[in-house]
């Protein structure tokens, strides 16, 4: 689904993806664990174009990345990110729904596949004419997962969407992410600085350190053994849930 | 359609100047202009013609290069302006013939001379010259103890205390006092002598007396048509019947009756016409409110068609410079040096490209009214939440789409606090357009200025503050409109 091809990036004399070389198969959850600073996000935002890495090569959905027509492309992927950023002067309907009108879709079939999102997410549709502001964080982050779903995306990118949470939402909307995984299969590639998180949200871990991938794999293989202390840290000091 | 209907008003008036046939008789923006200009224009109306007023226009040079491009057919001029100011030469009294053979060239003329001089003068109380004497001012190297104070201006210029102290040995010191305050100062016995303009209508208020420049010092300064010389024969000749009609008494008087007795001037001039046997003029009898209306509708006018083009031009350049770090300064820093002209200068040079009127008053406007508009609509692009810039362009939006769907959105309350400021900028500084002719509420603070009457200038003045006040409560209610009030609290103004 994804493949990165020697991706290096660096933010003036900082290396933050050094060589990166690695594939992400279709059809599971993929988290992308590490500290701030470890290139995680970088790495998601070299994906969908938003970062151009210096050398090396992205594939994605099995042709080469075209910086030429990104729009179209990031429109197959869904995208959402830590504080929701949702767009304030839109009601929550329209944040949702923007691309799919641009998209030329009908408006019954918006409707249908909003209020189906709406559905999976536990969404009043009392929320729909309102701002983002009036929301709280955790309705925000719903409809911000709402609007990354809205075109049934093939690839999802998630950048620490869950991260600004409280314990006790963010357990809420994991149990809705769980839900949805199983109603809509796809691929997701999640970022979080939280391994608890990446065991109960994904099947597969790469874990970076200063911009290189030190170990991959399901979650009991990295549990069972850890390749270094960084590992054994992340797996013992994530917040606790 | 807002560029289509600039256009059209730009091209209607491109017409309506090249059309007009009749004659445009100009004055500067001080009262003895105002008077020999309207005494000219009745004169011509008695004659048969359309006379078209262009009054109170800001100063010699903007008279002088209406003139040259045709944008006015005559106004009154002085023969030392014009020998020291536009001709740049150097005679104390250049003769009629002299001045004329170098205006061929641009294709002007002056006429003979009204008949009085107005120049600088040395003036004393008439009670204390007559007790000392003082006829000349060469009288006045013998009374070492008078108190002499002067304008700064004529403290200072070479051609004004050195060169009189020299020219008469006057052995005084004296002091400088501000113009205005200096009759008062003479009246209440502070000071014995001061400077002031021979044919000042203040002379004749305070009682004073004039001393005779017995050396010549003083350069002429005689008041004469200044014509463009393609104006048919028979205007020249009406113009010349006034010519030897004003002594410098005559001209006192006539300036006295407008400043001191407020008498409005075209009454004066009407009045002085009818004394000469010349005919009774015709007054524009304009009542207050109609013409308020009219000068009220051009300003709107001048002000909206500005405003309209500088959101033409600064609003597409603002948001197609502000990616760039570099364009979006340089392009601020060009519009912030525009800014800096000081609005008469800048009204000066339209002239020579624009001549006058209302296009180059337009023209100055827009130029004032880019800045506000581009640097707001920057800085509101620039500032918006890096993570909303990012998310629109993550989600698929394409450069236009992020445009208008999430940036443009996101900044309007600030870019339309930059039209607003533009806007009553414009409002504000399209009073000074009556300098070159364009009208507006400016024209009666203009004359209002010149003529020291108060009641005009508030005629300018406070439908121009309101002018001010309605333009931010209609912005004020357009950005009720297009923005929602979430939004304004939560955007930085």
């Amino acid at each position: 689904m994804i493949k990165f091809s020697q991706v290096t990036k660096s933010y003036g004399d900082v290396r933050v993806l050094n060589n990166i070389d690695i594939s992400i198969d279709a059809g599971q959850t993929t988290a992308l664990v590490g500290e701030s600073g470890s290139g995680k996000s970088t790495l998601l935002r070299v994906v969908n174009g938003l970062v151009r890495p210096e050398s090396g090569e992205v594939s994605v959905f099995g042709t080469s990345l075209d910086y030429t027509h990104l729009p179209a492309m990031r429109r197959k992927m869904g995208y959402a990110v830590q504080g929701a950023g949702l767009f304030p002067h839109m009601t929550v309907f329209q944040n949702v729904t923007l691309l799919a009108s641009l998209e030329g879709w009908t408006p019954e079939k918006i409707q249908t596949r909003y209020q189906h999102l709406l559905d999976l997410l536990n969404l009043d549709p009392i929320f729909s004419d309102r701002y983002p502001h009036s929301l709280s964080g955790g309705q925000q982050q719903r409809v911000s997962l709402c609007r990354a779903m809205m075109l049934i995306p093939a690839l999802m990118l998630l950048d620490e969407p869950f991260s600004a949470l409280d314990p006790i939402t963010r357990d809420g909307i994991h149990e809705e992410f769980l839900t949805l995984k199983k109603a809509e299969p796809r691929t997701i590639l999640l970022v979080t600085h939280d391994m608890s998180e990446a065991a109960k949200l994904s099947e597969v871990v790469i874990i970076l350190q200063q911009g290189e991938v030190v170990q991959v794999g399901s979650i009991e293989q990295v549990q069972r053994a850890p390749v270094n202390a960084y590992v054994d840290q992340l797996l013992t000091s994530g917040p606790s849930l | 359609m807002k560029r289509l209907f600039a256009t059209f008003c730009l091209f209607v008036y491109g017409v309506s100047c090249l059309a007009s046939d009749n004659i445009v008789v100009a004055s500067k923006n001080f009262n003895e202009s105002y008077v020999l200009g309207e005494i000219m224009a009745q004169l011509l109306e008695l004659e048969g013609y359309n006379v078209t007023r262009k009054f109170g226009l800001g100063g010699t040079l903007v008279c002088y290069e209406a003139l040259v491009n045709d944008e006015i057919d005559l106004y009154a001029e002085y023969t030392g302006t014009l020998e020291q100011v536009i001709l740049k030469g150097n005679s104390n009294s250049p003769s009629l013939a002299s001045l004329n053979e170098r205006l061929t060239s641009v294709n002007l003329q002056v006429l003979d001379s009204f008949g009085f001089n107005n120049t600088y003068a040395m003036t004393v109380k008439a009670s204390l010259a007559e007790s000392l004497g003082l006829i000349t001012i060469s009288d006045l190297s013998s009374q070492s103890d008078l108190a002499v104070a002067f304008s700064l201006e004529f403290l200072n210029r070479e051609d004004g205390w050195p060169g009189l102290a020299r020219t008469y040995a006057l052995p005084h010191q004296p002091t400088g006092i501000d113009h205005g305050l200096a009759y008062q100062a003479i009246d209440d016995g502070k000071i014995d002598v001061t400077d002031a303009y021979s044919t000042d209508g203040d002379l004749k208020r305070y009682g004073l007396t004039v001393l005779k420049d017995n050396q010549d010092y003083f350069p002429q300064y005689l008041a004469v048509p200044f014509v463009n010389k393609d104006l048919p024969d028979e205007v020249v000749e009406i113009l010349s019947r006034l010519a030897g009609r004003i002594d410098d008494e005559r001209m006192r008087q006539l300036n006295s009756e407008v400043v001191i007795d407020g008498k409005d001037f075209s009454q004066v001039a009407q009045k002085f016409l009818a004394d000469e046997g010349l005919g009774i003029g015709k007054i524009d009898e304009n009542i207050l409110w109609s013409r308020l209306a009219a000068n009220t509708l051009t300003h709107l006018k001048l002000t909206a068609i500005a405003l309209s083009l500088g959101c033409l031009f600064g609003l597409p350049l603002g948001v197609l410079v502000f990616r760039n770090p570099t364009v979006s300064r340089v392009t601020v820093y060009v519009a912030g040096l525009l800014q800096t002209i000081p609005s008469i200068a800048l009204l000066a040079l339209m002239i020579p490209l624009f001549g006058i009127g209302e296009i180059p008053a337009i023209i100055a406007l827009f130029l004032y009214s880019i800045l506000p508009i581009l640097r707001n609509t920057i800085t509101a692009l620039i500032t918006i939440d890096p993570l909303l810039k990012s998310i629109a362009e993550a989600i698929g939006l394409s450069r236009i789409q992020q445009l208008r769907y999430v940036l443009i959105p996101l900044a309007l309350p600030n870019i339309l606090a930059g039209i607003k400021t533009a806007a009553i900028i414009s409002i504000g500084t399209a009073t000074l357009a009556a300098f070159i002719g364009a009208g507006g509420l400016g024209e009666p603070i203009v004359t209002g200025l010149a003529l020291n009457d108060t009641n005009l200038i508030l005629q300018g003045a406070i439908p121009a503050a309101v002018l001010a006040i309605l333009a931010e409560l209609t912005f004020e209610g357009l950005e009720r409109v297009l923005v929602k009030e979430h939004m304004l609290r939560e955007l930085p103004q």
